[in-house]
C-alpha cells in the first residue's frame, strides 16, 4: 500500500466529486435526505442525519466552482503526464 | 557601512585577486566605497576581460541604492510571507505545542508505554487557557514534539529494518514517508469529520488530533525494535502490548476530554489501532 501525496489528492478530488453530483430533487428527496424535509429542528441536538444533510448541501454549494477548476487541471495533467 | 563590509566578506575575498589592477584608478576619487566596490565586479571579472567599462558603470551610489532597495524588498517579502502563513496556520498556537522540556518528554514517554497506573488524567487550565506542556505537572497536555520526532524515527527505523532484509533503496525511504504522512492526513480528516457529525463541542483543536494521531508512532517504534531484536515472536508480542497500551492511553485521554465538553454525551471515539501502517 504505497500511497503518495498525489494519490491522496486524487482520492479526495474523486470523493468531493461524488458528493457534488448528488442531485437535490432527483435523488436526495427520494431517499428522504433532502434539505427541505429536515430543517425543522432548531433544538439543541441536531443529530447525525441532519448534520450529514447540511454537510452535503454546503459541499455542493461551496465547491461547485472550485471543482470545475480542479477537475480541469487534473484532466489536463493526466492527459499530459499519464 | 560597516555592516555591509562584514556581510560582503566572502565574495570580496573571492573577487580580490583579479581586481587588484582595477581598484587603483577607482580609489583615487573616493575611498568610502573602496571596500564595497569589488562586490559588483566579483561576478564580471571571473571570466571576462571586458568587465572594465562595466565596473565604472556600477558606481557607488547605484550600488548603495540597489542594496538598500534589495533589503527593503526582502523585509517586505518576509512580512508578506508571515502574514500569509498566519492566515492558514496560527503560528502562536503551533508554538504552544512545541514548548516542552526534558522532564515532560520523559514523563510523557513513560505514560505512552505504561499508562495503566496513571491516576490523574485531567488537563490543567490557567485562567481558561490551556497549560503549556512545560508547565503541566502530570504531563497530560498534548504536544507536537514527540509525534514529530517519533514519525521521523519510525521512518528511519523502517529503512533500517528494510536494509537488514536487503530490500533497501533510497526511494523506499521517501515512499515510506509519503505513505505514513498520507495515513496521518486520512486519520485526522476522518476524526475531524466524525467529531463534526456527532456535533460535540469540545476544545479539541485540529492540532490536538494530529498530536494524538502521532503518539501511536512511539508504540510502532517499540514494535519494530522488538521485531528486529527478538524476531517474529517478539514483534507480535510487542505489537499486541503497544496496541493495547496506545488504545488505553487514547481512550482515557479522550474520555477526560469528552467529560470536559459539557455536552453530556458520553463519546468513545474509535481511534484507529496501530495495526494499519505496518511496514513489510
Amino acid at each position: 500500500m504505497a500511497f503518495t501525496l498525489y494519490s491522496l489528492l486524487q482520492a479526495a478530488l474523486l470523493c468531493v466529486n461524488a458528493v457534488a453530483v448528488l442531485h437535490e430533487e432527483r435523488f436526495l428527496n427520494k431517499i428522504g435526505w433532502g434539505t427541505d424535509q429536515s430543517i425543522g429542528g432548531f433544538g439543541e441536538e441536531p443529530g447525525i442525519k441532519s448534520q450529514l444533510v447540511n454537510l452535503i448541501r454546503s459541499v455542493r454549494m461551496v465547491m461547485r466552482l472550485p471543482l470545475i477548476v480542479l477537475n480541469s487541471i487534473t484532466i489536463v495533467l493526466l492527459l499530459l503526464f499519464g | 557601512m560597516a555592516q555591509h563590509v562584514s556581510y560582503r566578506q566572502p565574495p570580496k575575498q573571492r573577487g580580490r585577486p583579479p581586481v587588484s589592477n582595477m581598484m587603483d584608478p577607482n580609489q583615487l576619487f573616493d575611498d568610502t566605497s573602496a571596500s564595497q566596490h569589488p562586490q559588483p565586479t566579483s561576478y564580471t571579472v571571473q571570466g571576462i576581460d571586458m568587465g572594465l567599462p562595466i565596473n565604472n558603470f556600477l558606481s557607488e551610489p547605484v550600488a548603495d541604492f540597489a542594496m538598500t532597495y534589495g533589503t527593503t524588498i526582502a523585509s517586505q517579502g518576509k512580512d508578506m510571507v508571515h502574514k500569509e502563513l498566519n492566515r492558514f496556520v496560527s503560528v502562536n498556537k503551533l508554538k504552544y505545542f512545541f514548548t516542552v522540556d526534558t522532564r515532560y518528554v520523559t514523563k510523557k514517554l513513560a505514560l505512552l508505554l505504561f499508562p495503566y497506573t496513571h491516576q490523574n488524567w485531567e488537563l490543567g487550565y490557567r485562567v481558561d487557557s490551556r497549560l503549556t506542556p512545560r508547565e503541566d505537572f502530570h504531563a497530560n497536555a498534548p504536544d507536537l514534539y514527540i509525534p514529530t520526532m517519533a514519525f521521523i524515527t519510525y521512518i528511519l527505523l523502517a529503512g533500517v529494518a528494510l536494509g537488514i532484509q536487503q530490500r533497501f533503496s533510497p526511494e523506499v525511504l521517501g515512499m515510506c514517508a509519503s505513505t505514513a504522512l498520507v495515513w496521518i492526513i486520512i486519520e485526522v480528516l476522518a476524526l475531524v469529520l466524525a467529531l463534526y457529525l456527532i456535533s460535540v463541542h469540545t476544545d479539541l483543536t485540529t492540532f490536538d488530533l494530529i498530536a494524538y494521531s502521532g503518539y501511536k508512532y512511539v508504540g510502532m517504534i517499540i514494535t519494530i525494535l522488538a521485531g528486529l531484536l527478538f524476531g517474529r515472536d517478539g514483534y507480535y508480542v510487542a505489537l499486541a502490548w503497544t496496541s493495547c497500551t496506545i488504545m488505553f492511553f487514547l481512550v482515557s485521554d479522550s474520555f477526560v476530554l469528552s467529560c470536559l465538553s459539557g455536552n453530556g454525551k458520553n463519546i468513545t471515539v474509535p481511534f484507529f489501532t496501530p495495526i494499519l501502517p505496518v511496514p513489510s
